[in-house]
């Protein structure tokens, strides 16, 4: 094979997903909104497609594309997959949401395809410009996402802001790549590495700093985190769902790829950065969602905390911290995208139910319902023995061998004040008379969310040694 | 005699299947089908209960009492380094007893008391009876706190669900206060695991910890396991809860929750971090001293009846954590002692309550008087345990207060003088109760038509009265179990604290 070709075919998923969402796009322009759900079918088969097809590489030595541009190795594997099946996850849980509001329209299916292209192309990022390429092209179809619903005014709102302000970031996350260029001499992350092992200058430092709050935006860490529970709330339910995972599991990839990688000999200098915007992230997120009354608001600031307690994992710098923040954004994953079902399933004949009073009662109208999001809401707070609970404890024994002791007692502590939002949910569906019953939602919502709480709790025990195995190899590509 | 082979994950897990039973053929039910599954489900409940406790009346015969180490050992590796690992020694064998002995009690107390939601009831304490029997089977630490702390969700839902007038205040408290304990013992399993490079606890029991790193350690664990304890302080969420919870609900939190605490002082704290325990044991004397005297004159002063018992179990608490910290064989036998009986008596106590809550709906201790004229065999029942309560001689109370006492002793006259004077402070509290509640005449005249026991309600008491009496003639009953253990423990302790063992090791020349 020529060294092309080999290139090629180590991008092959990415190329079929090019392809189909172009195809899919002309088929679209044709045959108008009524390809719409054909095309959201088709584009579930291409994610999974794609997702089983880069499964071939599982288990094999890292390789490098277009002239190591691209890198594929086990993290970048374990960040596609991920990102692969929880897009098409959204796309299948929000298609009955669609049809109820009668916003099918196909540009939605396609423009989460070039998203999540874009959050591959972000997990193998090797070069500073793959990367930046790569961002920008999932918060482009991001941006439009969020817009979607064009005649709704929060909708239009939530785009808007999340583009003024998106772009911004972006702005300073490209002034951070020039600095990083200017000092190193090359954008490839290996030419980084050298420059930062040889000589931190300030003008590294100051790169690196842009770098990470432009990148930092996109994980919605504190304090770049104002447009996410906006954002969350005017955006269609189904968009929010894919917010909420997808991309800030590439992000925080990207992140952790970069700190750990070129600028993993300067520790020293970004490691109080991490520190600060995990522990802000954690308290504005724990602090925030006390007082929300619209469970997608609360989703937003629960995002941030559990964000910000990624970070202390990214914060300790070490191959245990790499392996517990991919273990603990694999359960998050899962949860979130468990937990969305259930909003999803939620719905009056008026409109959705999204008001926390809306559940009240829910555990004697939907109970298979209640206990799925009871069990699920359980292991976000990090309660065993729900499997979120490992999650939580591998990042805290990732914290205090990487000597970040007080980053691990004040996530602790804080995490009884996530807790107590989270039981006041379980509280709402449980102690409260019921309110009126939901109208029946499509099968695939209470399953996708029965499924999401079976991985948590009797199946955490197998679930978690499988996700072990495979943080575990995903970690050793960068040490 | 051969032994069943995993008994200890058939004790640990057989309620859970029960439970699981039930949830599936609820969920399948429609309509009719489950009405009748309700009415079902508590005698469901009882029989899994019954299973497990003969599954742990033969795990007692089983056992070796001679040995001091853990027995009927089971092993498998999980992930990350974790395993699941169970074992019992007498410490353990004995409080996964009292778990199991009053279990079944529960159920049946509960049986027909309880109308809202009887399955999804009979299910959260069939799961809360495994988390509670695998916490004391534990051998690897973080599978301990899995137990530990899972146990939060089934009590936080009795509470909330079942619970009185203001349980959601009292669940989110008990919720609260007890996870923010437990995070921060989480952080200090945390670094021991790094630092011993396994959670193991029978190697963790066997790692010198440096003495400095023994400080914070032990202050982690002791945030937890004071506020399970709980000790005053931090006492404050439990006559809450007592008092909003449901009866089975006090009955297991009295009864087996608190010993958790106490448990976990005497298989972590102290022989894990014995410098930092002898540190640390004049500010827990202090603290149980004030427990003891403070919350006595606390329960004198309530009103209602729940409230009033509660307090009296912080007080017999206090002499718990003497024993302990005296960390001699007497005290931590005595210690022992008074964990199995509290356990029945408080247990006994909070029934007593319910039995006439169910026929007046109050607690107010204002709304009763003169029961002894309507109900002379409750009357009968309630003067029992009342008198265990306050630590008469040839009850189950008197043995448990006595060792305690004499252990704290022998460290320091100045703690059985403080112990000594809450006995006789008790004995205010708890006979003040009794004549208000049982003599005198009737005054309320609801109280005229009030009816005696009934036959289940004597069958609840029976088991109790019974074991209060033995236990109370015959203690090496628990102290034959607990004996080898806990002489074992003493002598560790003694030998890691180098010249201070010669204080320790004095009371086992007895």
């Amino acid at each position: 094979m020529t060294p092309f070709m080999s290139t090629l075919s180590l991008i092959a998923p990415e190329i079929g997903l090019t392809l189909g969402a172009l195809v899919l796009l002309v088929g679209g322009a044709v045959r108008g909104e009524r390809a719409g759900n054909v095309i959201t079918w088709a584009s579930v088969g291409l994610l999974v497609a794609a997702a089983f097809w880069g499964l071939r590489s599982a288990g094999t030595a890292p390789a490098q594309a277009f002239g190591g541009a691209l890198i594929l190795d086990q993290l970048a594997l374990f960040g596609k997959t991920a990102v692969l099946l929880a897009a098409a996850l959204v796309l299948v849980i929000g298609a009955g949401f669609l049809k109820i509001e009668k916003i099918v329209k196909y540009e939605y299916a396609i423009l989460t395809l070039l998203a999540t292209l874009g959050m591959m192309v972000m997990v193998s990022a090797n070069d500073l410009l793959t990367l930046y390429v790569g961002l920008e092209l999932q918060s482009l179809a991001l941006y439009v996402l969020a817009a979607f619903n064009r005649s709704s005014l929060r909708a239009s709102e939530a785009g808007l802001k999340y583009f003024v302000l998106g772009a911004l970031s972006s702005g300073i996350l490209l002034y951070g790549i020039s600095m990083v260029y200017g000092f190193a001499g090359t954008t490839r992350f290996e030419g980084i590495a050298q420059a930062a092992h040889l000589d931190a200058s300030v003008g590294l430092v100051i790169g690196v700093v842009f770098v990470l709050s432009g990148l930092a935006f996109k994980i919605s860490a504190v304090p770049f985190h104002m447009w996410t529970p906006d954002v969350y709330q005017g955006a269609p339910t189904p968009v929010t769902a894919f917010f909420a995972s997808a991309p800030k599991f590439a992000a925080i990839i990207l992140i952790a790829r970069l700190l750990m990688g070129p600028f993993a000999d300067m520790i020293g200098q970004w490691q109080q950065v991490v520190v600060a915007l995990s522990a802000l992230s954690m308290t504005v997120g724990y602090f925030g969602a006390l007082m929300q009354t619209n469970i997608k608001r609360l989703m937003a600031y629960s995002s941030i905390a559990n964000l910000g307690y990624a970070m202390i994992a990214v914060a300790a710098g070490s191959q245990r911290g790499l392996e517990a923040m991919l273990l603990y954004m694999g359960l998050y994953l899962i949860t979130t995208l468990g937990v969305f079902a259930c909003i999803l399933a939620m719905r009056h004949t008026e409109g959705m139910a999204e008001n926390l009073d809306d559940l009240s009662g829910m555990s004697k109208t939907r109970p298979g319902l209640a206990i799925s999001l009871t069990v699920l809401l359980f292991s976000v707070a990090g309660l065993p023995p729900v499997a979120g609970f490992a999650g939580k404890l591998y990042i805290f024994l990732a914290a205090v061998e990487g000597g970040l002791l007080w980053l691990a007692i004040y996530g602790a502590v804080l995490s009884v004040i996530g807790a107590f939002y989270y039981l006041r949910i379980i509280k709402i569906m449980w102690f409260d008379e019921a309110a009126p019953a939901f109208i029946p939602s499509d099968l695939v919502l209470p399953l996708t969310a029965g499924a999401a709480a079976f991985m948590m709790l009797p199946g955490a025990i197998w679930l978690l040694p499988a996700l072990e195995r495979w943080t575990q190899a995903a970690s050793a590509s960068l040490f | 005699m051969t032994n069943l082979p995993y008994i200890l994950s058939l004790i640990t897990f057989l309620p859970l299947l029960g439970a699981l039973l039930l949830v599936l053929f609820r969920m399948a039910a429609r309509g009719e089908d489950a009405e009748v599954i309700d009415r079902n489900a508590p005698g469901v409940a009882l029989f899994a209960s019954l299973i497990t406790f003969a599954l742990s009346i033969y795990a007692l015969f089983a056992f070796d009492m001679n040995d001091s180490g853990f027995q009927f050992v089971e092993k498998a590796e999980w992930f990350g380094g974790m395993s699941y690992h169970m074992g019992v020694d007498g410490i353990s064998l004995s409080l996964i007893i009292l778990t199991t002995f009053l279990m079944p009690l529960c159920f049946i107390a509960s049986w027909g008391v309880v109308k809202k939601r009887v399955t999804e009831y009979m299910v959260a304490f069939l799961i809360l009876e495994s988390l509670m029997v695998g916490v004391f089977c534990s051998l690897d630490i973080v599978l301990f706190y899995v137990f530990f702390e899972a146990g939060l969700i089934p009590m936080f839902l009795i509470i909330g669900v079942w619970g009185g007038q203001n349980r959601v205040y009292a669940a989110y408290k008990f919720f609260l206060y007890t996870l923010l304990g437990s995070v921060l013992m989480l952080i200090a399993i945390v670094a021991m695991i790094l630092t011993a490079g396994t959670t193991d606890m029978t190697a963790l029991l066997a790692y010198d910890f440096p003495v400095s790193m023994q400080t914070w350690l032990w202050l982690g664990f002791f945030a937890s396991f004071a506020v399970k304890m709980p000790m005053w302080p931090v006492h404050t969420w439990l006559p809450d809860a007592h008092v909003q919870a449901p009866t089975a609900g006090s009955v297991i939190l009295a009864g087996v929750l608190l010993k958790m605490g106490g448990y976990g002082f005497i298989r972590f704290s102290l022989p894990m971090f014995p410098d930092a325990s002898q540190t640390f044991a004049p500010l827990v004397f202090t603290l149980s001293v004030i427990a003891i005297i403070y919350t006595s004159l606390v329960a004198f002063r309530q009103t209602d009846i729940k409230k009033l018992i509660a307090y009296s179990s912080v007080a017999h608490m206090g002499f718990v954590t003497i024993g302990i910290f005296a960390m001699n064989t007497i005290g931590v036998q005595g210690a022992m002692f008074q964990m199995i009986s509290h356990g029945i008596v408080s247990g006994a106590l909070f029934l007593a309550v319910g039995v006439i809550y169910d026929r007046m709906h109050t607690r107010e201790i204002a709304a009763y008087g003169g029961l002894a004229q309507r109900m002379p065999v409750y009357a009968t029942v309630f003067m029992l345990f009342t008198m265990a309560n306050v630590g008469l001689p040839g009850t189950s109370g008197f043995i448990g207060e006595f060792l305690t006492m004499m252990g704290g002793y022998l460290v320091n006259s100045w703690i059985a003088f403080g112990a000594a004077f809450g006995v006789i402070l008790s004995a205010v509290y708890a006979l003040t109760l009794y004549k208000k509640v049982v003599y005198g005449t009737i005054t309320n005249p609801k109280l005229e038509d009030i009816s005696d026991m009934v036959r289940r309600e004597v069958i609840v008491f029976a088991p109790l009265v019974v074991a209060t009496i033995v236990l109370g003639i015959w203690p090496s009953l628990v102290t034959d179990m607990t004996g080898p253990a806990v002489e074992a423990l003493v002598e560790n302790i003694a030998s890691a604290s180098g010249d201070l063992g010669d204080l320790a090791t004095l009371p086992t020349e007895h």
